[in-house]
């Protein structure tokens, strides 16, 4: 069985995370540009005295397949290297996964990844 | 008047008269697309390059007749005759309005040209992300030939508000160097009337409008100083010690209004915005425009001081009483203009290198009385009233023709697009966040 490892993070810890991933083994990745909130909300910039609220701050989302029992552990890479402390550092969480194939091959499941 | 050619003062008005059109395109251009969203920048850059296309042609054809003439009495008080030198045809040297300083007749069509094309530029900015293209091209033409070249007239070429005319008999002459009432009074109360005829763009001002390109703000703005020192170094119509009086009082007010423009938003708003350089940048440009030769060193200090926090508290106007300038033609140029104005009546000086026209005479703080204050309140009275009104009245006849205002679905899904076929940037929401990390 294989498993779906989606972070949502803050953009500034793309590198460290993508780093951390590397070492501890992750072959692949897929990194796309998200916006959202959560506890932290937007921001507020203001512009010749006029205040706009940012509802949606930018951040990044990272796709990592991985096999089953590495799934815990890649979770724990990447919320060591994504961490700040700070409010708005993101989510991550496993999801499972029906099949994955590799397309150049036609291999499924595990040996895809 | 004869005519003795003066290369000296011929090379630098058409100098002038090349970077005063560099203001228009890009500068202005650039200052208000940046400031507009991303699927409007295309249509704000085509409203003012369209301006240059129609006024241009106009102001050879007719406009320069009926600005400058050459009469002075009767309806010449007010206007000049459209055919005089329709064309141009039968402007001799010896007739041209910068005679006296050796400059030829077709030069000063040339730098006259300039600001009539700004001062219609200038007005696109109330009006962003809303107005029929068509429309605008039309109010190009009809607002240039029924306010910008009779004001223009009654200001600097014989009428009722410059010198020798009724306000000058009856007070004193009114003092506009190089455009306060004119090109800026003008401008700012005609945004205002369109702004209040368009009504306010989808959202405004619940959702965020925000500028898209902070850098062709600022790229804007710095272009619009350097094009300036043209407008009002380029006003005395001679390189001599008054154009370097006004390239200095130019240079100076723009300094000390950037710096309180600042102060005043760093207070208010927490930060010492890039919008609010820009924007302190062109409200000093502005306010020292009408006093450019007329003040001494400490007087454009002032008047940029002053309009740089009255412009950056003005800029709020349009919340409080509801109409959507969208740029701000309003709290910059019309606020601005008659800050710059009106400040003449105190600070008004011919020393120190200073110059201002016959029948003027010194400000309230340099010795010359009240009497130049009130000349200079009632002309930017007039001003604003005269381009006000007007402008109301042709864009409510050019609204009830061809209508103004483009669709509402247009109007979200971009101007751009619906009106030019166009969009400026690949993907308009951009990709900033990677960009930004890598």
């Amino acid at each position: 069985m294989t498993k779906l490892v989606t972070a949502v993070i803050q953009p500034h810890r793309l590198d460290d995370v993508k780093s951390a991933l590397e070492a501890a083994g992750v072959r692949g990745l897929t990194v796309s540009e998200a916006s959202g909130y959560g506890r932290q909300r937007g921001h507020t910039e203001v512009y010749r005295g006029a205040e706009y609220t940012v509802d949606l701050v930018p951040k990044v989302k990272i796709d990592v397949l991985v096999a089953d029992e590495d799934a815990y552990g890649v979770t724990e890479v990447v919320i060591k290297a994504a961490q700040t402390g700070k409010i708005g550092d993101g989510k991550v969480w496993v999801v499972p996964v029906e099949d994955v194939a590799r397309v150049r091959t036609g291999e499924h499941g595990d040996d895809a990844l | 008047m004869d005519f003795t050619l003066d290369t000296g003062n011929t090379a630098w008005m058409l100098i002038s008269s090349v970077i005063v059109l560099m203001m228009t395109v890009p500068a202005l251009a650039f200052f208000y697309g940046g400031m507009v969203r991303g699927k409007s920048v295309l249509n704000m850059l085509m409203m003012n390059f369209i301006a240059v296309g129609t006024v241009g042609l106009v102001w050879i054809l007719y406009g320069y007749s009926m600005t400058f003439g050459g009469s002075t009495t009767g309806v010449g008080q007010f206007v000049d005759n459209p055919f005089e030198y329709f064309g141009l045809v039968g402007l001799t040297d010896d007739k041209s309005l910068m005679a006296a300083s050796g400059v030829p007749a077709l030069v000063a069509v040339a730098f006259q040209a300039t600001f009539a094309v700004i001062t219609v530029a200038l007005i696109s900015g109330a009006i962003a992300d809303r107005i029929k293209f068509g429309s605008w091209i039309a109010f190009t033409v009809v607002w240039v030939t029924a306010v910008y070249f009779p004001l223009a007239h009654m200001v600097w070429g014989g009428g009722f508000l410059g010198v020798g005319g009724k306000v000058s008999e009856w007070l004193s002459t009114p003092i506009d160097f190089a455009g306060g009432t004119v090109v800026h009074i003008n401008a700012g109360a005609a945004g205002l009337a369109l702004a209040l005829l368009l009504g306010r763009r989808k959202g405004w001002p619940t959702s965020p409008i925000r500028p898209h390109n902070l850098p062709y703000v600022m790229l804007g703005a710095a272009l619009l100083w350097v094009g300036w020192f043209g407008f009002n170094a380029g006003s005395e119509f001679a390189a001599d010690g008054t154009a370097g009086r006004a390239w200095i009082n130019t240079f100076v007010a723009t300094c000390a209004a950037m710096l309180t423009w600042l102060v005043t938003e760093k207070i208010r708003d927490g930060h010492a915005t890039s919008l609010g350089a820009a924007s302190g940048v062109v409200a000093g440009l502005v306010a020292i425009t009408p006093a450019a030769a007329a003040v001494d060193s400490f007087g454009a200090i002032a008047i940029g001081a002053i309009a740089g926090t009255v412009c950056a508290l003005a800029v709020g106007l349009k919340f409080k009483f509801g109409f959507d300038d969208a740029l701000d033609v309003v709290g910059v140029h019309l606020v601005g203009g008659i800050t710059g104005t009106v400040l003449i009546g105190l600070l008004a000086t011919n020393k120190q290198g200073g110059w201002y026209p016959d029948g003027a005479q010194n400000g309230l703080l340099y010795g010359g009385g009240a009497t130049q204050l009130i000349t200079q309140i009632l002309v930017a009275a007039i001003a604003v009233v005269f381009s006000f009104v007007l402008t109301y009245v042709i864009g409510s006849i050019i609204k009830a023709v061809t209508g103004l205002r483009v669709s509402e679905e247009d109007e979200v899904s971009g101007v751009d697009l619906a009106l030019h076929g166009e969009t400026a940037y690949e993907t308009l929401d951009g990709s900033r966040v990677l960009t930004e990390v890598n």
